[in-house]
């Protein structure tokens, strides 16, 4: 790490783990949640939502001076709203198809907790480039619970991942269908959704008892 | 009938916490007790009832293609839809702005109650959620726009006030150690949405494609007559 000291690397790595948005910050669950019945849905989402975060970041950061305290909600989401349309219009222009999937959940970056909170929290009393870093970390740790997620909800939903089906067909039962597999259609409904992220909080703070909340 | 459709509709079916996932996180953070679950739960359903129609408003006469041909027809080509979520997020701030000054100056014991909450709800994704859902599922009028915004606000009152009466008698349950706190909250709320699933079937009523259903069923049943008889002729096959 020569290009980081040690304090910046720790920026990106510990949202990773131990400062998790989604699972210890408790932000930005409402998209977390709605969009990963796929994996390529949960993987576009995340890749937005750090374009978001880091540059809406870095514009915060260097804005910190001049925003009055009294109006920094409006301001803060003016930029974020901009960014967002940015990102909504290139996703209409690439990717047609899975901006109807994500439907109003691209627009709900805008109020998503993640990005207003890494604002409140950190981009306001620190320099640009820190919170760029900031913005990459905490965007990599809801990405890597979004990506769990619809790992396991498009795996054991619809028997695939990325659209590929992985486990064989289920009509002309091939391969694991073969032997009496079925698919848990359950996985694709949205409640499945929040027990599973239940189960990822369960499964990490039994690894890190200093979680563990009283 | 159409709008106590869409009331209903908006609270249980698609319901902003269990169905769509709006407004998690003030769910879970604000959710440790009743009492401030209902504080913030009433200010949710209040702006969303101002926001949404101000919101169609807004929708219906500046953004959609072809929305500003009341201005004259040089101005019927313009399409301003790629500006809705700046403007809808700036009409819900400075809505939330306004009524907050309005309750502290002219009901200050509501405003005791709700205040704290008011400037919160500026980044609750509900609220913004209940305007881009009204755009997208193109909703016909404002009265429409108006129940679907106070049935969705409602909708949400009632997750909150749910989770927070569980949640304050959950603390003197036996929850395994790494799962208190947020991830019991989790897998609890999972569980009240699969139950509000069921609110599915509700409102089929007398929408076009229940007419096949009803074919289907008529269907079904004569099927399960001839299994019957069939079942009949075995038996006595058999004896």
């Amino acid at each position: 790490m020569g290009l980081l000291s040690k304090k910046d690397a720790s920026l990106i790595t510990d949202p990773l783990a131990d400062n998790n948005p989604i699972t210890i910050q408790v932000l930005g669950i409402c998209s977390a949640l709605a969009i990963t019945a796929e994996l390529e849905a949960s993987i576009v989402m995340a890749v937005s939502v750090l374009f978001v975060l880091a540059i809406g970041n870095v514009v915060i950061s260097l804005m910190r001076n001049i925003i009055p305290s009294k109006i920094r909600i409006i301001v803060q989401l003016i930029v974020v709203a901009t960014l967002v349309i940015v990102v909504d219009l290139v996703l209409k222009a690439f990717a047609y198809e899975l901006s109807k999937t994500l439907s109003v959940f691209v627009g709900l970056i805008i109020t998503n907790c993640i990005i207003m909170g890494r604002f409140e929290a950190f981009a306001l009393a620190n320099g640009p480039w820190k919170s760029f870093l900031d913005g990459i970390g905490n965007s990599l740790g809801y990405a890597i619970i979004l990506v769990v997620v619809g790992f396991f909800r498009e795996l054991l939903g619809s028997g695939s991942l990325l659209g590929f089906p992985v486990l064989g067909n289920p009509i002309t039962k091939t391969g694991v269908y073969e032997f009496g597999y079925e698919n848990n259609g359950f996985m694709i409904m949205p409640p499945m959704a929040l027990i599973v992220v239940g189960i990822i909080i369960w499964i990490q703070r039994s690894k890190n008892k200093a979680l563990i909340e009283d | 009938m159409e709008y106590l459709e869409l009331f209903f509709k908006s609270i249980f079916i698609d319901n902003m916490v269990f169905s769509v996932f709006l407004g998690m996180c003030s769910y879970l953070a604000v959710s440790k007790k009743v009492a401030t679950a209902v504080g913030l739960g009433a200010a949710v359903i209040f702006v969303l009832a101002i926001t949404v129609p101000l919101n169609w408003l807004l929708d219906q006469y500046i953004l959609q293609p072809g929305a500003l041909r009341w201005m004259g027809a040089e101005y019927a080509e313009y399409d301003l839809s790629f500006l809705s979520f700046i403007l809808f997020i700036a009409t819900i701030a400075t809505m939330v702005q306004l009524v907050e000054i309005v309750v502290e100056k002219f009901s200050p014991s509501l405003y005791n109650s709700l205040g704290i909450f008011l400037p919160l709800i500026a980044v609750n994704c509900a609220i913004l959620g209940g305007s881009l859902f009204m755009q997208s599922r193109e909703i016909p009028s404002l009265g429409l726009a108006t129940v679907y915004g106070i049935g969705s606000g409602i909708g949400w009152f009632l997750a909150i006030l749910a989770i927070a009466a569980i949640r304050e008698k959950i603390r003197y349950s036996n929850v395994p150690a790494p799962l208190r706190g947020l991830g019991i909250t989790f897998i609890i709320t999972g569980l009240m949405a699969i139950g509000f699933l069921s609110f599915g079937g509700m409102l089929t009523g007398d929408n076009e494609p229940e007419e096949e259903e009803k074919t289907v069923k008529i269907e079904s049943k004569k099927e399960k007559e001839t299994d019957k008889e069939e079942l009949a002729n075995n038996i006595k096959g058999i004896k």
